[in-house]
């Protein structure tokens, strides 16, 4: 008996799907999505304002303006290239990171600063937003996903819902249970696994013994692919497949994005020198997935400085006004907290909440 | 008599039928399937096989699998894919097949289930129902006989309810599926079958957060749910032999507590036996202990009695029937208190 038999060849079958390579060229002319110029720069647009949001929230972060944060940057191709395949009415179950994921569904930029900040009022998804408020425990979200595909399918709605979470999460029992129930009831879902190489400090070597994530999808019957988390094309174009493949009732898929986060794992003290090296921040970097974007955007004459920087500012000006509007937000007191605990309130609340009231008036 | 809120009084063909507690779960089950679409039931053996104790026979073969689903053996799975469902506009019933295999799915409802509502300051709320049979004494292998309903009274969110008759368990049920929020449903497994009683056709409801007295009696006051029920009532005929009069309080919802059923009881007696299956320490009994001191702190008139499953895990079911409560073992107590 050879126990090396049935792993072998296995890698091949997991290798990364790349159409625009570093140098912003295409060298998978077969796989190129079908995007209008219009589309092009939209994604464009959206990368650069999202890189801009990263590092205002940082510095917001550090002057004591916003609370938790998860830096976002390296990410904008795997979170906005999901995103740009979906369609309004999809339902998105997002992990604390995809914040921009959350806000291009429709999320207004004052909650999201909100959410940062520990006010409910963040995790009130307008009414046409499709979307829970970003998960804290890792992992949970994908059997909740599974749930949200299965009413789809029983609604008989032509959407999906897509749930993301990083490598970390892939070693979480849920992260199982979710693509499988998934795939037994053959659910509209898309499992999008975020791979940026560490989930705080531990590398994802050390998270399994599988030389992919993408591969776990076939233990449980469903199509796993290994995509290049910072080429946009490839990203989007996988993504959009998954969906049809749903949308037509034939299952879910599972996407692993090979990406890297530029910063620390939050601003809560995280210091990403004790586990990464300068060589290894530099060879990501090179794998930029705006500087790649711009190149090949520039070579069909649809982007400029000028235009980068326009967004730039856009981007700068309608963060601080968020800012202004989330300042301005009601402050959360803790009657309405107790409040909201059950539609109809029990008497034990109801007595906490006297003696709140009483406090809150002084 | 119970305030049952009928929905439908016309009916004049027969209103009851003789049924067991498993008998009356599965028609409360079918009532929902029946009258609203979006109730679905999830779980592991629901369908094709009807439970492994029977509560959902037959209705997979009425209402289609899609309604009612063989799940993956996935409690976290289970939970996660129904809180999904929820926030879909779906009200999910699922059967976790024994309370003692509910604890992977622990994370689930206390993460998701009991504070979405919060979280969201309302914007969305989980409607869900856990069924959970619970308790020892049917003889199962370890694990199965568990009674934690204190691990969810801990939970801000989610109601728990217990009841410990067939037309408790209807009326209890429908209303825990039209409740809005996440509730426990923990089904005694012992008294599944222990005793028929006429239940009412219609669909009715019981309200969550009501308890019953059950007996009166002026002497001592017996608080107790579910399983632990048969055994109060028991105790106390035989306290009334002897001349002892009790109150035995059924609390049906063991959150939010019925606060003013046991404060009224225990003011007028002066004496209380709280029983319970679960462990003692930390054990709803505590709370009910702390109902009674803030409520009733001198009107007592003897220490109040705990006859509870010891501080151990529920043993093999060779020594089951030590560990639980019995009538031998209350009766000691009501005589404690009253002779203090």
């Amino acid at each position: 008996m050879s126990f090396k038999s049935p792993l072998e060849g296995i890698d091949e079958k997991f290798e990364m799907i790349q159409i625009l390579n570093e140098d912003g060229e295409i060298v998978n002319e077969d796989a190129m999505p079908d995007l209008s110029d219009e589309d092009l720069v939209e994604i464009m647009r959206r990368m650069v304002y999202t890189r801009v949001l990263d590092q205002r929230s940082i510095a917001l972060n550090r002057q004591g303006r916003l609370g938790f944060y998860a830096p976002t940057a390296g990410q904008e191709a795997s979170q906005i290239g999901s995103h740009f395949a979906l369609e309004k009415e999809d339902f998105l179950l997002p992990a604390y990171r995809d914040v921009p994921q959350l806000i291009w569904h429709g999320l207004p930029l004052y909650q999201a600063f909100l959410f940062s900040r520990g006010h409910f009022h963040g995790n009130q998804m307008p009414e046409d937003v499709n979307a829970v408020s970003p998960q804290i425990i890792i992992g949970a979200q994908i059997t909740q996903a599974a749930g949200v595909a299965l009413g789809l399918k029983r609604r008989g709605k032509p959407n999906v819902a897509i749930t993301y979470t990083g490598d970390g999460g892939a070693s979480q029992g849920d992260f199982y249970e979710g693509i499988n129930f998934a795939g037994a009831y053959q659910a509209p879902a898309i499992f999008v696994v975020q791979n940026n190489q560490f989930a705080i400090s531990v590398p994802v070597e050390k998270q399994s013994a599988a030389n992919t994530i993408a591969q776990k999808a076939a233990a449980v019957g469903v199509p796993g692919f290994l995509v290049d988390g910072m080429d946009v094309f490839a990203v989007y174009q996988v993504v959009k497949e998954a969906r049809e493949r749903a949308v037509n009732g034939d299952g879910p898929t599972l996407i692993e994005t090979m990406t890297y986060r530029y910063g620390p794992h939050t601003m809560a003290g995280d210091d990403p020198t004790r586990y990464r090296s300068e060589d290894m921040n530099d060879k990501w970097e090179k794998r930029d997935p705006l500087v790649r974007f711009r190149k090949f955007l520039e070579g069909k004459d649809l982007w400029s400085e000028e235009k980068e920087n326009e967004v730039i500012e856009t981007a700068k000006e309608e963060i601080k006004a968020a800012i202004k509007k989330a300042d301005g937000h009601d402050k959360q007191k803790v009657t309405d907290l107790i409040s909201i605990m059950y539609e109809e309130l029990p008497s034990n609340l109801k007595e906490q909440m006297e003696e709140y009231k009483e406090k809150e008036s002084k | 008599m119970m305030d049952i809120k009928m929905e439908d009084q016309k009916t004049q063909t027969k209103t009851t039928q003789s049924l067991t507690m498993v008998q009356a779960i599965n028609d409360a089950l079918k009532t929902m399937l029946e009258q609203d679409e979006t109730t679905i039931l999830l779980g592991e053996d629901i369908g094709k096989n009807g439970g492994v104790f029977r509560a959902t026979e037959g209705l997979q073969e009425q209402f289609g699998e899609d309604r009612v689903i063989d799940t993956p053996l996935s409690e976290s799975g289970i939970v996660g894919t129904s809180i999904g469902l929820a926030v879909n506009g779906f009200k999910p019933v699922c059967e976790m097949q024994f309370m003692g295999f509910i604890y992977p799915a622990y994370d689930q409802i206390m993460t998701h289930a009991s504070r979405l509502r919060m979280k969201t300051m309302g914007h969305y709320s989980v409607p869900m129902v856990i069924r959970a049979p619970y308790g020892a004494g049917i003889r199962a292998p370890e694990i199965h006989s568990d009674s934690m309903e204190s691990i969810f009274t801990h939970m801000p969110g989610v109601k728990v309810v217990c009841p410990a008759t067939p037309k408790d368990a209807k009326g209890l049920l429908i209303a825990a599926i039209e409740d809005p929020d996440p509730v426990i449903f923990m089904e005694p497994m012992r008294s599944y079958r222990a005793q028929r009683e006429e239940v009412p056709t219609e669909k009715y409801q019981l309200p969550i957060g009501k308890g019953e007295k059950i007996k009166e009696g002026d002497d001592v006051t017996i608080i107790t749910w579910g399983a632990m029920l048969s055994v109060a009532k028991q105790a106390a005929e035989q306290a009334e032999s002897q001349g002892i009069g009790c109150d035995v309080l059924d609390l049906k919802t063991l959150y939010p507590l019925d606060r003013n059923l046991i404060a009224e009881s225990v003011q007028k007696t002066g004496r209380a036996v709280i029983v319970h299956e679960a462990h003692q320490t930390g054990g709803l009994s505590q709370d009910i202990l702390s109902v009674i001191n803030d409520t009733s702190f001198l009107y007592l008139r003897a220490p109040i009695e705990r006859v509870t499953g010891f501080d151990v895990p529920v043993p093999f079911f060779a020594l089951e029937d030590h560990y639980l409560p019995t009538a031998k073992r209350v009766l000691s107590s009501i005589e404690k208190a009253v002779h203090f």
